[in-house]
């Protein structure tokens, strides 16, 4: 991209470099550049269709489980290419957590639902184990909640709490990077300002990558935001540049609700 | 209401509306008919099974369950030697089915390059519609001899001194047998349950299992945490579904099971089932106590896969139940 102005970003925790991303032949990315800055709050917006869920789904390369999907370029997450081959994918989803549009609790009890993740790769005693449950469902808010029905299945909660319940699962593994896929366009006001909170909080803790629909939310939350369109990075930079001052036409054009 | 309108013409909307309530009311009157031919169908069958069973259950009373007695001269029967060799036959063709149609379903579901997935899937499916005379043919002619030849002897070598399992594979291997009709049937089942735990494999959002990978699962704890915890109800009923075809299975267990009246702990032994007996001696059978007790075995298979059912219920309820799903 000519005559792109970058926001300075020193300390990354993934660099993205000439990415393309193919569905089969229909070419979904091309030629993405950004860096994701450690712990701070990245947005992507953009209209449907305009690739910022695809290029989320890269950084933990979700689309390995599709066939017909692939990613071409770097992601350098600690100095590595995670798009390599070797690359172990089940590491990488494991220090860069995912949380998914609809709230996706697991068939078993809150507690498990927490605990089923931490216990992949680590081995610890039942009361540490709970220990970390509590301080999962804290750092999601949703101990208070939830504290006297643990053993209820994680379907029992209502959609706002499930999912703060898969927020919390994301963070009961100690990831560095967490994912968040429109999280909150299935819920309501309510849920989606306490999410909105929770996001802000847990950003001194890990690196926070969000695709929202809405921008209002891309301004209040995030510290960066990327505007996409049709597959290409349009814009990147500090969130206040991209709302208050942006330096193209077709961004302006987006924010202000001119098409999209 | 009168046909004619003010003016003395037939008022034809009316009667066409009447037409149309009358066809109606004559089209659900007869779906109605149809549903409840099942329920008439069922009770006769359990009634006329009771009635010609009669005699025998007055003769032996209920001690015919578990009597393992079968002698057409001295005119004495007893069940038990029959059950039981349905029982172990079905229960060790689930054993040896259910691990490979799972086998089947997640390699289908979750590992299958998509362009082996139809065929495969095809495969599977046409596998359920050979005749069970066919798999009886092939399973006494060309499995039982090699069964025989080449299996029974390593595993009696392997396990016959290991106490208590060594007298499951003792005696002569001699191809047919209790073993032989489990495995057989257990082909017969297969295309059953895994085709049913394929369909029901498929029903897990992905979204589900994209965030259990998204954690750093592996296929396998994808399957083993999520799929199967969301599937249970439809797993178990699929396997149900292939224990009520397992206990009812005819020709192919008659032409393996060895057809012996007689209860052995070695599988490799010949035994019988209920369906194998009823259609071995109902030919030739006497009109007297020998037909109804034939008759009683007959209900017995009836009530065993009612349980069968009955349990499966209760299991689907109890397994839903603790989850709070």
């Amino acid at each position: 991209m000519p005559e792109q102005t970058k926001p300075t970003i020193e300390n990354a925790a993934l660099e993205v470099r000439n990415l393309d991303f193919y569905y089969g032949d229909y070419k979904g990315l091309s030629n993405v550049n950004l860096d994701i800055a450690s712990n701070k709050v990245t947005a992507f917006i953009g209209p449907s269709g305009c690739g910022k869920s695809t290029l989320l789904r890269t950084f933990n390369r979700m689309y390995d489980l599709y066939p017909r999907q692939r990613a071409e370029g770097e992601i350098l997450f600690h100095g590595k290419n995670l798009l390599d081959r070797k690359q172990d994918v089940n590491l990488v989803r494991a220090k860069i957590g995912m949380v998914f549009q609809k709230p996706t609790p697991f068939p078993m009890t809150i507690y498990e639902n927490i605990a089923f993740g931490v216990r992949l790769y680590e081995r610890m005693s039942r009361s540490a184990m709970d220990d970390r449950v509590e301080w999962a469902l804290k750092k999601a808010a949703l101990w208070g909640e939830v504290k006297d029905k643990l053993h209820q299945s994680g379907l029992s909660l209502s959609g706002g709490q499930q999912q703060r319940l898969c927020i919390a699962r994301a963070v009961a593994v100690k990831p560095e990077i967490v994912l968040l896929d429109e999280p909150t366009s299935a819920l309501d006001p309510i849920s989606t300002a306490k999410i909105e909170e929770l996001i802000n909080e847990l950003k001194s803790d890990y690196t926070i990558a969000i695709v929202t629909h809405n921008m209002q939310q891309a301004a209040r939350i995030s510290d960066y935001t990327a505007f996409m369109y049709l597959g290409e990075l349009v814009e990147f930079n500090e969130t206040s540049t991209i709302f208050m001052k942006p330096d193209k036409k077709q961004t302006e054009d987006y924010i202000t609700g001119r098409f999209g | 209401m009168s046909e004619r309108d003010a003016s003395g013409a037939v008022d034809l909307h009316l009667r066409q509306v009447r037409r149309f309530r009358l066809q109606d009311s004559f089209f659900h009157h007869s779906t109605q008919l149809f549903a409840f031919v099942v329920l008439a169908t069922l009770v006769g069958i359990l009634v006329s099974l009771t009635i010609e069973a009669w005699p025998s259950l007055q003769a032996f009373g209920p001690s015919f369950f578990w009597t393992n007695v079968w002698s057409v001269p001295d005119d004495q029967y007893g069940a038990l030697a029959a059950i039981y060799g349905t029982v172990v036959t079905s229960v060790l063709a689930l054993l040896i089915a259910v691990p490979i149609s799972f086998g089947i379903a997640f390699f289908l579901t979750e590992t299958c390059p998509p362009w082996l997935r139809r065929p495969l899937g095809t495969a599977v499916e046409l596998l359920a519609g050979i005749p069970s005379i066919v798999y009886g043919i092939w399973g006494l002619f060309v499995f039982a001899p090699l069964f025989a030849e080449y299996i029974q002897p390593p595993l009696q070598d392997w396990l016959g001194d290991v106490p208590v399992i060594g007298g499951w594979f003792a005696g002569p291997p001699i191809g047919v047998g209790i073993l032989t009709a489990s495995i057989v049937l257990s082909l017969m089942v297969i295309p059953f349950i895994a085709s049913v735990m394929r369909d029901v494999f498929e029903t897990v959002p992905h979204v589900l299992k994209e965030s259990a990978y998204g954690m750093g699962c592996t296929t396998w704890e994808v399957v083993r945490h999520i799929v199967l915890p969301y599937t249970r109800v439809g797993v178990i009923g699929g396997i149900m579904l292939g224990l009520g075809r397992a206990l009812g299975e005819t020709m192919a267990v008659t032409f393996v099971i060895g057809n012996a009246n007689r209860i052995n702990p070695s599988l490799f032994e010949p035994g019988t089932s209920i369906a194998s007996t009823l259609a071995n001696e109902f030919g030739e059978a006497d009109p007297g106590l020998h037909i109804a007790s034939l008759f009683t075995l007959g209900l017995v298979l009836f009530v065993l896969t009612f349980i069968v059912l009955a349990i499966s219920r209760w299991l689907i309820s109890r397994s839903v139940g603790s989850e709070g799903l």
